[in-house]
């Protein structure tokens, strides 16, 4: 009987022991609070900042919940975190007003708050580490207009109308086609929820009501390889322009069903954000924004370092 | 304890007699290591603010997980508890944020909410002979949707109702004793369990509830109006889930139209880990409460040693497999 009811706390010791026993004196203890864990983005920032751990010697955990809607998974993730007392805190913030107060806890405790990706709405963060959205969807703006010859209808299949990458990717390439060029017109932004049978379905209804279409921006990922399919299912010859990267988008763009794609830079967003943190605890001022970059890649630089060391599969 | 009374007076079926107090003390030692391990692994761990985040981190899940116990113990099953619980909240936005109806209205909102709901899914599955597992699926989907709809697939936030956040994370105990500011929604989560035991162990719905899981036939030919005491005990589940949808609303200080789907399995987990039979008639609410602390307390020691996430959801899942089978073994041997 005694054997049994501690089978649990058995397994549990056991597991924890392997654990502890490789958390080694490091002069930092940084914990990174992400929108996600498992999706190749996440990964690719996680990378990143592993990358900044072993460079300025520090120790850096990554969680994120599995969904972006679970918004409460955060907050206790980030009560794990604050309890753990680390020496820096990196965020990347669901719902910026359910962490006001754990942020001020974190403020309170004097552990210093780097915001990441979208950023969050607080004086807290001491600076946040982002792509500039409205400049990178502006140049995939600039792109099509030079790959479909300044004139004609293109369309925009989006993931959402509430986030703020949604808002400003459409924004951003809206309104660069709107100012710079006055012959290609924007008949349709549609949102497929990022889900990619859904944008395929968009994509074919926005093909089959606009036969003389351009071209179509896909705003992240899902939207991107929705477009693809939806291209592909009906024989188009639309051009088509893709955000972020993964291995069926850059297969994509090899067999040139996709010209080609914005990709952020998700690797230097973690690394910026430890490197932000690690300077924030030496007492350095930090810029109120890090802006991590972006590039239009396509088949013939896919395989540049600069690029090929940002795009995940 | 409890059930071997219900059963006792019941007077129907001896084999749910004793049931729950052996696993009872095989998830309560279980939890109890998992603190002691946690404690010397890690300074941080058994500090007050830690222990409250905890508790806090348990109080939703924790009271899905009761209203899943209910349905269970019938034998059923109940998939929409996470999406109901998120259309409640969505509810609540609509009556305190767009209408700017006063705060008891919204609580009184996600309660009546629920337990439509609640009692939609029993007509389901009691007179249109729907399997449970179906007509809560069924549920589960039109919940989540509806929650998009009529968010606007928007978060509502409760800017303007000031003390709808107290409902979580005010302190009633923290007010009377300082230097304890155990959260109100913690004292919901014990409030809402004391109120299930002693529904499930003192009255007519908890005997008939036990009776449904362990023989419906049985109770059936004896004459009881089976089909009304299925709705009743998964429309009490809805209005459980209602009390969930405020908690997590009131600590987010906002509805989040797209939560929920997913929050089932660790609400289930919880209850099959504080011994709850998945096959019915057996369970108790002290256990589920057990089985919720256990996986809050797995999480967030887990995240204090900084171990890896990929390794925290493969303990948790270890731990789930390994609680059931302690389960079995004991039964083998009665």
């Amino acid at each position: 009987m005694f054997s049994r009811r501690t089978l649990i706390g058995a397994t549990a010791a056991l597991a924890l022991l392997a654990t502890t026993g490789a958390a080694s004196a490091q002069e930092y203890d940084i914990a990174l609070i992400s929108k996600g864990f498992q999706h190749q983005f996440w990964q690719a920032v996680k990378a990143g900042a592993d990358k900044a751990a072993a460079e300025f010697n520090a120790k850096v955990t990554f969680e994120g919940p599995d969904t972006e809607a679970q918004v409460d998974r955060q907050m206790d993730m980030l009560s794990a975190a604050l309890a753990r007392k680390p020496s820096a805190i990196g965020f990347a913030a669901l719902d910026s007003q359910a962490a006001t107060p754990l942020l001020q806890q974190a403020k309170d405790a004097g552990i210093p708050v780097i915001a990441f990706d979208s950023g969050v709405d607080s004086d807290i963060p001491l600076t946040t580490a982002t792509t500039d959205n409205v400049a990178a969807a502006a140049l995939a703006a600039d792109k099509m207009a030079e790959l479909i010859g300044g004139a004609g209808k293109v369309a925009v299949v989006a993931h959402d109308q509430t986030s703020r990458t949604g808002i400003d990717r459409v924004n951003g390439f809206v309104d660069r086609i709107k100012a710079n060029y006055p012959n290609i017109e924007v008949v349709s932004v549609q949102y497929g929820g990022g889900d990619q049978l859904a944008s395929t379905e968009i994509t074919k209804s926005i093909l089959l009501a606009n036969p003389d279409l351009k071209g179509i921006f896909g705003a992240n990922e899902g939207s991107a390889l929705g477009v693809v399919n939806g291209k592909k299912e009906l024989n188009s010859n639309v051009v088509v322009i893709g955000y972020d990267s993964g291995a069926a988008q850059k297969a994509a763009i090899m067999d040139g069903t996709m010209a080609g794609a914005i990709t952020q830079n998700p690797v230097g967003i973690g690394y910026e954000t430890v490197k932000a943190a690690i300077a924030a605890l030496k007492g350095e001022t930090l810029p109120k924004v890090i802006d991590t970059g972006f590039f239009y890649y396509d088949k013939t630089n896919m395989d540049a370092p600069e690029i090929a060391a940002v795009l995940y599969d | 304890m409890t059930e071997a009374n219900v059963a006792a007076k019941a007077g129907l079926f001896d084999n749910i007699r004793g049931s729950g107090a052996w696993h009872k003390l095989l998830a309560f030692s279980g939890l109890l290591a998992l603190l002691v391990v946690f404690s010397l692994a890690s300074p941080n761990f058994l500090q007050t603010q830690n222990i409250i985040a905890i508790l806090q981190a348990t109080s939703v899940n924790g009271v899905l997980a009761i209203a899943a116990t209910l349905v269970i113990i019938t034998g059923g099953i109940d998939l929409s508890v996470g999406t109901l619980m998120t259309f409640c909240a969505v509810i609540t936005g609509v009556v305190l944020t767009y209408l700017g109806w006063p705060l008891p209205f919204g609580i009184l909102a996600a309660l009546l909410t629920g337990m439509l709901s609640g009692f939609i899914s029993g007509f389901t599955i009691a007179k249109l002979k729907v399997p449970p597992f179906i007509a809560t699926l069924g549920m589960m989907l039109i919940l989540k949707g509806l929650s998009l709809v009529v968010s606007g697939t928007k978060p509502i936030y409760f800017n303007n109702t000031p003390g709808f956040s107290q409902i979580s994370l005010g302190s009633v105990v923290g007010n009377v004793i300082p230097g304890l500011p155990i959260p109100n929604g913690v004292l919901i989560l014990f409030v809402v369990a004391i109120l299930i035991s002693f529904v499930l162990g003192k009255t007519a719905l908890g005997r008939y509830t036990f009776a449904l899981g362990s023989n419906e036939e049985a109770v059936r030919l004896s004459g009881v109006n089976v089909d009304r005491w299925k709705i009743a005990v998964y429309a009490l589940a809805g209005s459980v889930c209602g009390v969930a949808g405020l908690l997590i609303a009131s600590r987010l200080n906002s509805a989040q139209p797209a939560l929920g789907q997913g929050y089932e399995l660790d609400a289930i987990a919880a209850v099959v880990i504080g011994g709850t039979s998945l096959s019915g008639g057996r369970g108790t609410v002290l256990g589920t409460l057990i089985g919720a602390l256990i996986i809050s307390v797995l999480a967030n020691g887990l995240r204090i040693l900084s171990v890896a996430q990929e390794w925290q959801t493969v303990v948790t899942g270890c731990i789930i497999i390994l609680a059931v089978y302690a389960d079995i073994l004991r039964r083998r041997k009665l």
